[in-house]
C-alpha cells in the first residue's frame, strides 16, 4: 500500500518546515504527497450587500492566488526532489476540512507545521495544529 | 483654532431655535412637492374610504399563496433545511450561502418598520391591526417566494464574477422570454420608483425616526442628528469607508436578537396578561373597538405596516437575495419565504404585544373602547407620539434602561437600513443611467441630502411619501409577478419532482 502524506500549508514559515520535513520521509517511503490549503470560512457569517455581490469573484481570485503563490512554488520544490504532488484548495473550518480532505484522498498521515503561538491567543483561538492533533482520522505529525 | 471651533459650535447652538423654523420650511416645501404623488397612490376606491393600494399587495399575496398551493406551509421545513446548509455542496464552501443571503436581506428589512411602524399601526388602528398585520405577513411569504426565485433566475452575471439582480432584470428578461411587450418599460418604471423608495422609506423615514428618538431621550435637536447621520452615510457611501458598514452588518443581527430577547422578558414577566392581549387583538380585528374607521381602519393599518415592514411584493428582497450561489433559483425562493415570517410574524408581533400588554393605549374603562386624541389616533399614556417614542415608552415602563438601549438600537437599525437602501437605490439608478463614477456620485450626494431632510421633516409627510414610494414599487413589481408566475411554477414542479425522486440529495 502506498503511503500518502497530506501536508497542510498556508504559506507561512511553519508550513515550509513541514514541507522540508516531509520531503526526506516521502522520498524514503516512496510516498505520494498531497498539498492542502484551507481558507477559513463560515457559511453563517454576516456579509454586507457589496460583499455578497462580489463573493463569487473574490473566491475565484483567492483560489488562483492560493494556487500560484502558495501551492505552485511548493509543488515545484517537490518535483525538484522527484516527488509528484496533488494540490487541494478548500474553504471551511480549517481543521475539520483538513480531516475531510485526508479521508477523501486516503491519506496515511497528516503533516502540519506549528506556528508556536503561546499564551492568550492560543488559549482563546486554539491552533490548527492543536485541533488537528485532537480530531485527525490518521496519524498526525506536528513539525515545530 | 480650537477657540474658533468652540465659537462656531456655540453660534450654531444659539441658532438652534431658528433651525426649527427651517425644519418647518423644509417640511412645507417637501409636503407641497410630494402631495400629488401621495394622493395618487393612496386614492380611495370609488365610492369607498378604502385606499386601493392597501388591497393591492394583499390580493397579490393571496393569489400567489393559492397559485403555489400555500407554498409557505408546504416548503417551510425544506426552507429551514436549506438555510442549515443540508443541501449545500461542501465543494461550494466559500460562496455565498443561503444563510448569508437571508441574513443580509433580513438586516435590511428588520429595522424601524418593526419598532416604529408597528407602534404607528396600533396607535391608529388599535390592537386589532396586529391581527391583520400577521395575516398579511403570512400571506406575504408566498410573494417573497415568487419574487426572489425570479430575482435569482434572471440576475446578470458579469465576466468578472460579480452578480446583479432584481425586478428590473426579471421584468426585462422574463417578459422577453415569455414574448410579452413593455418589459423594458416596466423595468425602467420600477427603477424610478426604486430610487424614490430608497429616498423615502429607505432613507427619510429612518432618519426621521432616529432623530425623533434621540430628541425625546437625549434632548438632541433633530437637525443635529440629521447632520451627523447624513455625515456618516456620506463617509460610508461616498468616502468608501466600508469598515463602518461592515461593523453595522455584524452588530445589527445581534441587536435584533437582543430586541427580541428583551421583548420576550417583558412577555414572560406579564405572562398572565398574554391571553388578555391576544383577546384584545382578536376583539379589535373583528369588532369596532372605537378607532377611526372601525374594523376597516384596523385592516388598513395592519396591511400597510406589514407591507412596509417585510417589503413582500415591493421587489427589494429580489435585489438582496440574488447574490446567492445556487444552480436552483427556486431554493433561494424557499429560503426567502422565511423573511416575512421572522420580520412580521415574529418581530413585529413582539412589538405589538409589548405595547398592548404594557397598556400604553388608553381604553375607556366603562365602554372598553379606545379613547381617541385630537389627531384621530388612540390616546396614549403620557401622550407620547406614535412611532418609536410609543415603543420606547412601552419598553421603558418595564425596564427603566430600555429607552436608552432602544435609542442605540434605533440609530443602528436606521443606519443599516439607510445603507441597505442606498444600495437598492443605486441598483435602480445604475439601471436607469448606467454605471459610472460621476453618475453614481450624483445619486449618492442626493441620498445624503435626503437623510437630513428626513430628519428635520415631520413624521406625517415623511411617512406618507415613504409609503407611497414603496407601494409604487409594489404596483409595478406585482404586475410583473402575475405575468411571470408560470415560470416560477415550472421551476417549482421540476424541483419538487427531483426532490421526491432523490435526484436532489442532501449532503448532511
Amino acid at each position: 500500500m502506498t503511503e500518502i502524506y497530506l501536508i497542510a500549508v498556508d504559506g507561512s514559515s511553519a508550513s515550509h518546515r513541514a514541507l522540508s520535513y516531509t520531503i526526506d520521509r516521502a522520498k524514503a517511503a516512496d510516498a505520494k504527497v498531497v498539498l492542502a490549503h484551507v481558507l477559513e470560512w463560515s457559511p453563517y457569517s454576516f456579509l454586507t450587500k457589496e460583499e455578497l455581490e462580489e463573493r463569487h469573484a473574490r473566491r475565484l481570485q483567492e483560489v488562483v492566488r492560493a494556487e500560484t503563490m502558495i501551492l505552485g512554488p511548493m509543488q515545484k520544490t517537490l518535483s525538484e526532489h522527484g516527488l509528484a504532488a496533488d494540490c487541494v484548495v478548500r474553504y471551511g473550518h480549517v481543521a475539520e476540512t483538513l480531516c475531510d480532505i485526508a479521508k477523501e484522498c486516503d491519506a496515511t498521515q497528516i503533516v502540519v507545521g506549528r506556528m508556536g503561538q503561546s499564551g492568550l491567543t492560543a488559549r482563546l483561538f486554539g491552533s490548527v495544529a492543536g485541533s488537528l492533533a485532537q480530531v485527525a482520522p490518521v496519524p498526525c505529525t506536528i513539525v515545530p | 483654532m480650537t477657540r474658533y471651533g468652540i465659537a462656531a459650535i456655540l453660534a450654531l447652538l444659539t441658532a438652534a431655535p431658528a433651525q426649527a423654523n427651517i425644519g418647518e420650511t423644509i417640511d412645507g416645501v417637501f409636503s407641497a412637492a410630494t402631495g400629488w404623488f401621495v394622493a395618487l397612490i393612496f386614492a380611495n376606491l370609488p365610492g369607498t374610504s378604502i385606499p386601493w393600494i392597501v388591497g393591492w399587495l394583499v390580493i397579490g399575496a393571496v393569489v400567489f399563496s393559492l397559485y403555489f398551493g400555500f407554498i409557505q406551509f408546504r416548503a417551510f421545513r425544506h426552507a429551514l433545511d436549506l438555510v442549515r446548509g443540508k443541501y449545500s455542496n461542501p465543494k461550494d464552501a466559500g460562496e455565498v450561502s443561503h444563510f448569508q443571503a437571508l441574513a443580509t436581506a433580513l438586516s435590511g428589512t428588520v429595522g424601524l418598520g418593526n419598532i416604529a411602524g408597528v407602534a404607528v399601526a396600533v396607535s391608529i388602528g388599535g390592537a386589532g391591526a396586529t391581527f391583520w398585520m400577521i395575516l398579511a405577513g403570512i400571506l406575504g411569504m408566498a410573494t417573497k417566494f415568487t419574487e426572489c426565485t425570479l430575482g435569482v433566475k434572471y440576475r446578470n452575471e458579469y465576466a468578472d464574477g460579480t452578480v446583479s439582480g432584481g425586478p428590473m432584470y426579471y421584468l426585462e428578461k422574463g417578459f422577453r422570454e415569455r414574448g410579452l411587450p413593455l418589459g423594458k418599460f416596466m423595468a425602467v418604471l420600477f427603477s424610478i420608483f426604486c430610487v424614490l423608495g430608497a429616498l423615502g422609506g429607505g432613507n427619510m423615514f429612518q432618519a426621521n425616526q432616529a432623530a425623533s428618538q434621540v430628541q425625546s431621550v437625549l434632548g438632541v435637536p433633530a437637525w443635529v442628528t440629521g447632520l451627523v447621520l447624513s455625515g456618516i452615510v456620506f463617509v460610508v457611501i461616498i468616502g468608501g469607508i466600508k469598515s463602518i458598514a461592515r461593523v453595522t452588518e455584524k452588530v445589527v443581527p445581534i441587536m435584533g436578537i437582543g430586541y427580541l430577547g428583551v421583548g420576550l422578558l417583558i412577555l414572560i414577566a406579564n405572562a398572565d396578561m398574554i391571553l388578555w392581549a391576544v383577546g384584545e387583538i382578536f376583539r379589535g380585528a373583528f369588532t369596532d373597538s372605537g378607532i377611526v374607521g372601525g374594523i376597516v381602519g384596523a385592516i388598513i393599518q395592519g396591511f400597510r405596516r406589514a407591507a412596509f415592514s417585510n417589503e413582500a411584493g415591493i421587489g427589494s428582497a429580489a435585489i438582496a437575495h440574488s447574490a446567492v450561489r445556487t444552480n436552483e433559483p427556486i431554493t433561494e425562493g424557499f429560503v426567502s419565504l422565511l423573511e416575512p415570517l421572522i420580520d412580521t410574524v415574529i418581530v413585529c408581533t413582539m412589538t405589538a404585544l409589548v405595547i398592548i400588554i404594557t397598556q400604553q393605549l388608553m381604553i375607556d374603562a366603562e365602554t372598553g373602547r379606545y379613547i381617541l386624541n385630537d389627531a384621530g389616533g388612540v390616546a396614549t399614556v403620557g401622550n407620547v407620539a406614535p412611532g418609536v417614542p410609543l415603543t420606547s415608552a412601552a419598553f421603558g415602563s418595564v425596564f427603566g434602561w430600555a429607552p436608552y438601549a432602544l435609542s442605540v438600537a434605533v440609530i443602528l437599525f436606521a443606519f443599516s437600513t439607510v445603507i441597505t437602501w442606498s444600495y437598492y437605490g443605486m441598483k435602480g439608478w445604475t439601471y436607469l443611467f448606467g454605471e459610472g463614477k460621476s453618475k453614481e456620485l450624483v445619486f449618492k450626494v442626493m441620498f445624503c441630502f435626503f437623510v437630513f431632510v428626513g430628519a428635520v421633516s415631520s413624521l406625517g409627510s415623511v411617512l406618507d411619501f415613504s409609503d407611497a414610494a414603496l407601494f409604487a414599487m409594489g404596483v409595478v413589481n406585482v404586475i410583473g409577478l402575475y405575468l411571470l408566475m408560470p415560470i416560477v411554477k415550472r421551476e417549482l414542479d421540476s424541483y419538487m419532482h427531483r426532490l421526491k425522486s432523490g435526484q436532489i440529495k442532501a449532503y448532511k
